[in-house]
């Protein structure tokens, strides 16, 4: 074994891999080597460290220093001063390091500062290839504890005892679900892990494939001997070929070491995992219709009862947790019930990964305590709105979920309290929009989403979405009428009780949420015909301000249908039929005469 | 795996490889490696320090440098900073000298007087 003087951590999770990490990484080890350092310096690649804005990143220990939006170009001088001559650059460190003598480590940054890492524990901390490094952080050590000192039923109890909840969305107890699957007596059961992440804008499961595959890993095996089944599969979209082959090397290792196979730590207990790669349908994440898919069928949902618990795989009982749920597993074994339910809120317990996304200053990947309210997500960790806008609302839950308007941003985020706010937790995809996003725009886009998703297998969603997708369609365009909104109440109502599965139950509720909170949006559409946040093409002009603009035809060159007309020195004015409101102009104008009125 | 000893015996051996990685709480062994240390011989003196700790399976004390301090006649210069903050500078370093501050300052906690700044004939 080779001991270095520094490991240079390099984010390998999807985001950085985009941003050309890769190629970071060939470039680190190019001047690694020219500089005679192969000895002294390791450079390992690993998951995602969250700060996804900021991009590729890269961590320096033991220094801890950590160096953001890293090109390839700037490796020879992270080398040479760094590495040399023992130099921080200091160009590279986050813009919000406080103390610009003092090497910034990472939990140092605010973004890091408010977080509870459990699920993500590993996450940019270990090589998620390398199972030895998994094992340093107290990898399999759970797996090993369960199988040597633990039966079933105890397993079932601490699970239950720390009140986790699944976190794919529905919250149910995960100690329950495995309690209801273990009762049953069968010659074969299952345990299945979704990591089919179908949420618009969501990559928490990713990440932690990405960044620490093992986890997932051994909480199945854990699950597997909770209910008594020999046989497990991960079902994830093949459009996340990084997870993908990480999870292979990962099932590899163990297999190796034996952490997976026959008699696992000299018990009777024997667990095998494969993986069952996903067309990326959205629908294909709802558990029956996963199921259904793992079969070899066309995917598509089922009526429950049966539940997965008593017939699920194949008609077996079986287990189906997502994949932040079994990321929880070990950490729970190996510290404690009771530690994990002293996290979080009385009914929410242990921390929520999110994927925050839209108008915020630090896209990226969160994981916080559950309790935390919006206000500390948006403001403290996200690190506010861009361009000094305001906030006005939050989409949580994706396409099955709502918005949390700016009125209630102090609203502590957990299962319970965003379901009576007519949102839900979701899988924790975390969509921030300012003053410029129009609610009904809003709603008209996930509904876009669900009548695409839909598998068509029951009316009320083939159907009822699409008539509520037209009416939205109708509205945004100025073309809506005042019955409208009584309209897609009473599709809404019938759709939640009437369709098949979760997908059409719940794609109703971004509609009712932006009701319920931007009613004065849809008013201003359907009675004013204006959309107040100049969202909507159909209700938008551009105008030129007379008195502002000094006629020097920039607009009219950039407008690609000809619509800008006039004389030099002038002032110009807007075909309103031939406009196209793309905008052009108005980004064109040097002298802010363009204005777009609602 | 067979048993709980043999996944704690590549834990065991796993640790000593990130624990670089974890906020260390142990000694800091910071090496000048301006251009003055290097052209002393930093290099080779650092280079005996992660030798010295791998040999004796330390992971109290991590290995790391720094630039130049400005005293460049006494390089090269290494600087061991104690859990408790307590700072020894050692001057005119050489690779013979590492066994001996591991042995008597990294482990026993000790720091070797005569090879200190306060030692150093002026
Ligand atoms: C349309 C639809 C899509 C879903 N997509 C996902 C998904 O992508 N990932 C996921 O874990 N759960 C998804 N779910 C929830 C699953 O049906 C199931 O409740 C969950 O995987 C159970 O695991 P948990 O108890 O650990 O949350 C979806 C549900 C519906 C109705």
């Amino acid at each position: 074994m080779q001991i270095y003087r520094s490991h240079i951590l390099v984010c390998g999770g999807t985001g950085c891999t985009a941003s050309k990490s890769l190629e970071i990484i060939s470039e680190l080890e190019s001047h690694i080597n020219a500089n005679s350092l192969q000895n002294e310096v390791k450079v390992v690649k690993t998951g995602c460290f969250g700060l996804c804005e900021k991009g590729p990143i890269l961590v320096i220990y033991p220094e801890g220093a950590t160096y953001v939006t890293v090109a390839p170009s700037d490796v020879k001088e992270i080398v040479e001063e760094h590495l040399v001559k023992g130099r921080i650059v200091k160009r590279l460190l986050p813009k919000d390091a406080k103390l610009a003598e003092v090497v910034t480590s990472l939990d140092k940054v605010d973004f890091f500062a408010r977080q509870m890492r459990i699920a993500l524990r590993n996450c940019g901390v270990i090589n998620p290839e390398v199972i030895d490094e998994y094992i340093a952080c107290d990898g399999y050590k759970a797996l090993g504890k369960v199988l040597t000192e633990m039966k079933p039923a105890d397993v079932i109890a601490e699970i239950k005892k720390s009140g986790l909840r699944g976190r794919g969305g529905g919250g149910f107890p995960t100690g329950v679900k495995w309690e209801l699957a273990s009762k049953p007596v069968a010659d074969q059961k299952y345990v299945c892990c979704n990591a089919d992440e179908g949420d618009p804008g969501a990559f928490m499961d990713r990440s932690v494939l990405e960044g620490d595959p093992h986890s997932v890993i051994e909480a199945m095996a854990i699950a597997g001997y909770a209910i008594g089944a020999s046989q497990g599969y991960i079902y994830i979209r093949a459009e996340y070929p990084i997870a993908v082959e990480r999870l292979q090397i990962a099932i590899k290792q163990a297999k190796e070491y034996g952490l997976l196979g026959k008699n696992i730590f000299d018990s009777d207990f024997s667990f095998d995992l494969e993986l069952r790669l996903g067309a990326g349908a959205f629908v294909c994440g709802e558990e029956t219709a996963l199921m259904t898919s793992i079969e070899g069928k066309r995917g598509e949902p089922r009526p429950r009862p049966p539940f997965p618990a008593n017939e699920g795989l194949w008609r077996k009982p079986t287990v189906l947790n997502n994949v932040e749920t079994y990321a929880n597993i070990p950490s729970i074994i190996n510290n404690g019930a009771d530690w994990f339910a002293s996290i979080g809120t009385e009914k929410s317990k242990g921390t929520k990964v999110f994927a925050i996304g839209g108008k915020i200053n630090n896209t990226g990947l969160v994981e916080i305590p559950m309790g935390t309210t919006l206000r500390e997500v948006v403001y403290d960790i996200g690190g506010g709105i861009p361009n000094g806008k305001k906030f006005k609302a939050a989409q949580t839950g994706g396409p099955s979920g709502g918005c949390i308007p700016a009125q209630l941003i102090d609203t502590p985020i957990d299962y319970d309290t965003l379901i009576q706010l007519g949102s839900m937790m979701g899988s924790g995809g975390l969509i921030v929009m300012d003053e410029d996003n129009c609610m009904v725009d809003i709603a008209k886009f996930f509904l876009e989403f669900t009548v695409d998703e839909s598998c068509g297998k029951c009316p009320p969603c083939r159907i009822g979405t699409k008539r509520m997708y037209e009416i939205l369609e109708r509205i945004t365009e100025g073309k809506g009428e005042e019955s409208d909104i009584e309209k897609l109440e009473i599709l809404a109502k019938n759709i939640k009780a009437s369709a098949l599965c979760g997908l059409g139950q719940t794609a109703p509720n971004p509609i009712l949420s932006t009701l319920k909170y931007f009613r004065d949006e849809y008013d201003a559409h359907i009675k004013d015909k204006k959309c107040p946040a100049g969202v909507c093409k159909s209700l938008l002009k551009f105008v030129i301000d007379a008195d502002k603009c000094k006629g020097c035809s920039l607009c009219q060159r950039k407008c690609p249908t000809n619509a800008i007309s006039g004389e030099i020195k002038k002032p110009y004015v807007i075909d309103q039929d031939k406009c196209i409101k793309c905008g052009a102009c108005m980004d064109a104008c040097k002298f802010k005469a363009i204005e777009k009125k609602a | 795996m067979k048993s709980l000893a043999e996944l704690a015996a590549i834990r065991e051996k796993a640790l000593k490889e990130i624990s670089l990685r974890q906020s260390n709480d142990g000694y800091k062994i910071i090496v000048g490696m301006a251009t003055c240390g290097i052209a002393a011989g930093a290099r080779p003196v650092m280079n005996s320090f992660v030798e010295e700790l791998k040999k004796r399976n330390l992971t109290n004390a991590t290995v790391s440098m720094t630039g130049c301090v400005g005293v460049c006649r006494l390089e090269p210069m290494v600087e061991v900073i104690a859990p408790d903050g307590e700072k020894t500078t050692y001057v005119k370093m050489s690779p013979e000298m590492v066994e001996k501050i591991v042995v008597e300052h990294i482990v026993n906690g000790k720091p070797v007087k005569e090879y200190t700044i306060g030692n150093a004939d002026n």
